[in-house]
């Protein structure tokens, strides 16, 4: 007796064109619900990215009630668009017309990832005024004591960054210390337990202020306005 | 095409993902959320609200379309519905939460990659009815968000002294920032799990007695 083996009916592999279909299919559903919350959004994301732009360069620029855009190189500062690349630069000017401060944007390597700020510098006391973190990922409890801690923040007040002789770049170079070691009115005193990353502020500041400043300088007009 | 096998909805259906079957707690599933974004409470529920609002929505979509999948490639397309409410999420956080959308960071996207949805699709919503998947992904999505809340409230509380951004012990705490760092994460997982392990073997043991006493 020869005994037939037993056949097990493979189950039918669908079409090719079924799944291509079935896949387009989907596809097309997403596509559409994200196109639909994308328009949805937009306006709102726009307007917080502004939103939050604005304060960051007020908080740098106390009593500056109106802004302009420029970028800023080695060339010195164009009209945002102007299709030159660099750094963003705001200049702030108060009900008046007149110019109060210049924000910049700066980034240097910090503990655990590039510390981006914006700073702000008065062309009439030649100085920093402040600086605010754009983004951080610094360790929680240490490196984001740099917005928070009072003591640092008054080197702030008035951190020097006057020109050289002939303008070409500042007379001090900007530098953080070692905490407790300030003696020059351009030096940080850098935070006990952060000093990576307060010198990352330090060095970014000094980078952006070296080209900035004497940028700034040469395109004042007479009457102090951009 | 698969055999569809609708369980009837009961209590269990949602209660399930919440305590006997807690994707935290018991399954030790989406371990990298809850352990990265756990710092502070906010963030916790934040973090919780946006998978439990992935997780309906995709499984809901996955269940509507199950008949029409072949199974060949069921799991590019979960993985396309799934990144599509993602990607909703993200951008909705950015419109209307841009500080919680920085405090999550790449968070948001991984959520694509979190294994409790996948497996919620595959197990449950391939197989389900869309009211019967709903409900077992809200209770999934809620046991998720409980346990991101448990942890983050004790590690903000202990951190940070604080709850919800609110000062809880006054000035003069001095804050565990342990805690707030990643090994606080395991730290406090790891006494959640002791906690539920040790009420467990106590319930096996009283179990245990009264048999005893019973069979006496």
């Amino acid at each position: 007796m020869n005994e037939q083996p037993m056949v097990f009916a493979e189950p039918k592999a669908p079409s090719s064109f079924l799944l291509v279909r079935v896949l387009g299919l989907v596809a097309l559903i997403s596509g559409l619900l994200i196109v639909l919350i994308y328009q949805w959004t937009l306006p709102s994301i726009t307007e917080q990215r502004r939103l939050a732009l604005e304060k960051a360069v007020f908080q740098v620029i106390p009593g500056a009630s109106q802004l302009t855009s420029y970028v800023v190189n080695a060339e010195g500062v164009h009209a945002k668009d102007s299709g030159t690349s660099g750094p963003a630069l705001y200049a702030g000017y108060d009900a008046e017309g007149k110019l109060i401060g210049i924000a910049a944007e700066a980034a240097a390597q910090g503990y655990a990832d590039a510390i981006r700020l914006l700073y702000g510098y008065s062309p009439e006391c030649q100085c920093i005024t402040g600086f605010s973190v754009v983004y951080s990922r610094e360790t929680p409890g240490f490196g984001d004591k740099l917005v928070s801690d009072p003591a640092f923040l008054a080197n702030f007040d008035a951190l020097d960054a006057s020109l050289n002789a002939d303008g070409s770049a500042l007379a001090n170079a900007i530098v953080t210390v070692k905490h407790g070691t300030k003696t020059k009115p351009w030096q940080i005193d850098a935070i006990s337990g952060a000093t990576v990353s307060s010198k990352a502020v330090g060095k970014a500041i000094n980078e952006s202020a070296q080209v900035v400043v004497p940028a700034v300088r040469r395109h004042l007009n007479t009457e102090g306005r951009l | 095409m698969r055999p569809d096998l609708t369980q009837p909805i009961t209590m269990d259906t949602f209660l399930r993902g919440i305590w006997r079957e807690n994707p935290v707690f018991v399954a030790l599933l989406g371990m990298c959320p809850v352990l990265a974004v756990t710092n502070t409470a906010t963030n916790s529920l934040a973090m919780g609200v946006s998978t439990l609002f992935v997780l309906i929505g995709s499984n809901v979509l996955i269940s509507m379309l199950r008949h029409f999948i072949p199974k060949q490639v069921r799991i590019a397309t979960y993985i396309v519905i799934i990144a599509t409410f993602v990607t909703m999420v993200d951008y909705i956080l950015q419109a209307f939460s841009p500080a919680v959308y920085a405090a999550l960071g790449a968070f948001i996207q991984l959520i694509v990659v979190n294994c409790i949805i996948l497996g919620r699709a595959e197990s449950y919503a391939s197989k389900n009815a869309v009211l019967s998947t709903a409900v077992n992904a809200a209770g999934m999505g809620l046991g998720f968000t409980l346990a991101l809340l448990m942890l983050g409230s004790v590690r903000e509380l202990f951190g940070m002294g604080s709850l919800f951004g609110v000062p809880v012990f006054g000035e003069s705490f001095q804050p565990w920032l342990v805690m707030i760092l990643p090994p606080g994460g395991f730290f406090v997982l790891g006494s959640w799990l002791l906690l539920f392990a040790w009420w467990r073997e106590r319930k096996a043991r009283k179990a245990l007695v009264e048999e005893a006493a019973h069979a006496r």
